[in-house]
């Protein structure tokens, strides 16, 4: 069991008010992911549902019970950490048993299921090693391991993987996935990388100053965005927004198309514009475009698309996948 | 040519090292000497230096003149017991100051530390009224508390700044790991904090130990720790140097041992922080 309601859950640091209020859902066995630009709140927002921030209004609710006023040991939840938040004097063994120390359980049963951990995150080997003779991602997963062996009925993430190079980033948004598939545990995640958000996530929660933006599957987020904001923060490259003439045909304010749904000709389309940077990935090319009447334009091309930087393109974006919005920026 | 001038720097700056390590040095050096002196070469003038006769008759003086082991007990009991509970006291609440800080927790660090600016003498009479009613003078426990409560601001300031040096995210994971604060505290911060520690309770043990205001004030001979049996020669009968050289000798050697054997300790626990 692993459902977490957050009920008109308020936050006050002194004078500033980080999180207003918010309503939020989370359902057992969901992998939730929290994602919005620095300052947002979401980090705020996780440490209140881990109790390590105390709630200015508002009620926490887990598995059914009341958990506001619970202490974070309390509450049943485990938590990994951006720098993972090992205990340097302990081994990989004693940083991965010590809650199960802490809940008392006894020492036959703390080494079956530190072994068993050790075995799932392949870190048998590196059983009786101390945190800093580790690479960043097997502390990493030690840490994981810490979580996973107390059996929480949720697991808290806390931008785990920002402190990690790339290469070893995408591995380690796999193996948590994967964790998720065969533990079926609530998983709720910290982040400000919105493709970790995108690839993990079943449901997205979208914050910007301490508001929900808006909350749902990552396809509906990328296809049906509520406001601008969160048609710019997902996709990348980032959404185009067109406002002026070209909007107001369409009867709105500003309209949105994403650089996927933009066709690249050099021969013909609906808009002219003059090429400012080719980015070319080999799988794809990104182009930035300065088209005429419109202003800077991203468009994606397939990886032969042979443009560079000078040469005049021709753009035509697919009608159906123009988002439109109204003045408020809501969309229409 | 840049190398050469390195090297002429590298040669003055260790003589000046050198040389100030001596003149802080001498004057223990120089009372070892004296202790080996008789009373009539210890007041010779020109002062000599090395060729003097050796003799070991002053320690056998004072051994059969005092009861050294006595006061030898005393002082560990007293630098020991004071440093042990200072430490018991000051890690929670350095640990409330670093980890739960309020609006007044500067305030009340600064308020601690102010105590020690105040001339100890001010407090001398109301002490010695209240160790006397409560029949707490000459006593092992007395001088305890009175040298616990005298070094709790150094032993709170330090932890305090050790304790701020480490990341607050390692407790919060312990938290979630349903570590309770006392376990926290025990399994967590203390054995993360164990430079800091080891050297704040060095260096209080050598404060304690050379505390001698509150010492000599507060006893007369059943709890009277070396610094009084050093204080015990410069007695009316006038002074004997020899004799008082060799009793500081015995009185300074133990906490001279300690702190040899523990100086790396020591060194890193007061750059802790500093280079890392």
């Amino acid at each position: 069991m692993g459902s977490i309601t957050l009920q008109k859950v308020s936050k006050v640091f002194g004078e500033a008010k980080v999180i207003p209020s918010i309503d939020l859902d989370i359902r057992d066995g969901e992998f939730v992911v929290f994602v919005g630009p620095s300052g947002c709140g979401k980090s705020t927002l996780l440490r209140l549902i881990a109790g390590l921030e105390d709630v200015s209004g508002g009620k926490i609710v887990i598995d059914g019970r009341d958990a506001t006023e619970k202490a974070p040991s309390e509450r049943g939840l485990a938590m990994v950490f951006q720098s993972y938040a090992l205990y340097p004097h302990m081994s990989v063994r004693n940083n991965i048993a010590f809650p199960l120390k802490m809940a008392g359980v006894d020492k036959a049963e703390i080494d079956r299921k530190v072994t068993d951990a050790a075995r799932v995150l392949n870190l048998t080997d590196y059983l009786e090693r101390k945190p800093r003779q580790l690479s960043g991602g097997q502390r990493q997963r030690v840490a994981i391991g810490r979580a996973i062996v107390r059996q929480p009925s949720a697991f808290l993430f806390d931008e785990p993987l920002s402190n990690l190079d790339a290469a070893l980033r995408v591995n380690m948004r796999l193996e948590i996935s994967e964790l998720h598939q065969q533990l079926k545990t609530t998983m709720v995640y910290v982040t400000h990388d919105q493709v970790e958000a995108m690839t993990m996530a079943d449901k997205i929660v979208v914050l910007n100053r301490g508001n929900i933006e808006q909350v749902g599957s990552p396809l509906e987020l990328y296809s049906r965005p509520r406001n601008l904001f969160v048609a710019g923060f997902i996709g990348s490259p980032k959404m185009n927004f067109i406002k002026g003439q070209n909007a107001a045909q369409l009867g709105a304010h500003t309209i949105g198309i994403r650089p996927e749904h933009v066709l690249l000709s050099m021969e013909s389309g609906d808009w002219k514009g003059r090429v400012v940077v080719a980015e070319h990935l080999g799988s794809d090319t990104f182009l930035h475009i300065d088209a005429e009447d419109i202003g800077m334009v991203t468009a994606r091309g397939s990886g032969d698309f042979a443009a560079k930087a000078g040469d005049t393109v021709y753009l035509t974006p697919d009608r159906s996948r123009i988002h439109k919005f109204n003045e408020g920026g809501l969309s229409i | 040519m840049a190398r050469k001038v390195t090297t002429q720097r590298k040669v003055i700056m260790t003589a000046i090292a050198w040389a100030l390590g001596i003149l802080i040095f001498f004057p223990i050096l120089w009372t070892f000497l004296t202790s080996f002196k008789s009373e009539a070469d210890a007041i010779a003038s020109p002062p000599q230096f090395l060729f003097f006769n050796w003799t070991t008759e002053n320690y056998a003086e004072v051994q059969s003149r005092s009861n050294y082991l006595s006061h030898f007990m005393n002082s560990v009991i007293i630098s020991f017991g004071s440093t042990l509970i200072g430490l018991i006291i000051a890690i929670p609440a350095a640990w409330a100051m670093a980890f739960a800080p309020t609006k007044r927790t500067k305030d009340v660090l600064m308020w601690m530390l102010s105590t020690k600016m105040m001339p100890p003498v001010g407090a001398l009479i109301p002490i010695y009224l209240l160790f006397r009613n409560s029949g707490l003078l000459d006593t092992r426990i007395g001088l305890v508390i009175v040298l616990t409560l005298i070094n709790l601001p150094i032993i709170v300031w330090m932890l305090y700044t050790y304790f701020k040096e480490i990341p607050g995210e390692i407790l919060e994971a312990a938290r979630m790991d349903g570590a309770s604060l006392m376990k926290e505290i025990v399994y967590v911060l203390t054995p993360m904090a164990v430079p800091g520690i080891a050297s704040t309770l060095l260096l209080n043990i050598i404060l304690a130990w050379n505390e001698a205001f509150w010492t000599l004030n507060l006893t007369a001979s059943k709890a009277a720790p070396l610094t009084a049996f050093i204080a015990s020669y410069s007695s009316p009968e006038g002074l004997f140097y020899a004799k008082l050289s060799a009793a500081s000798t015995m009185a300074i050697a133990p906490i001279l041992i300690l702190g040899w054997f523990s100086q790396k300790q020591l060194v890193r626990g007061l750059t802790f922080g500093a280079v890392k």
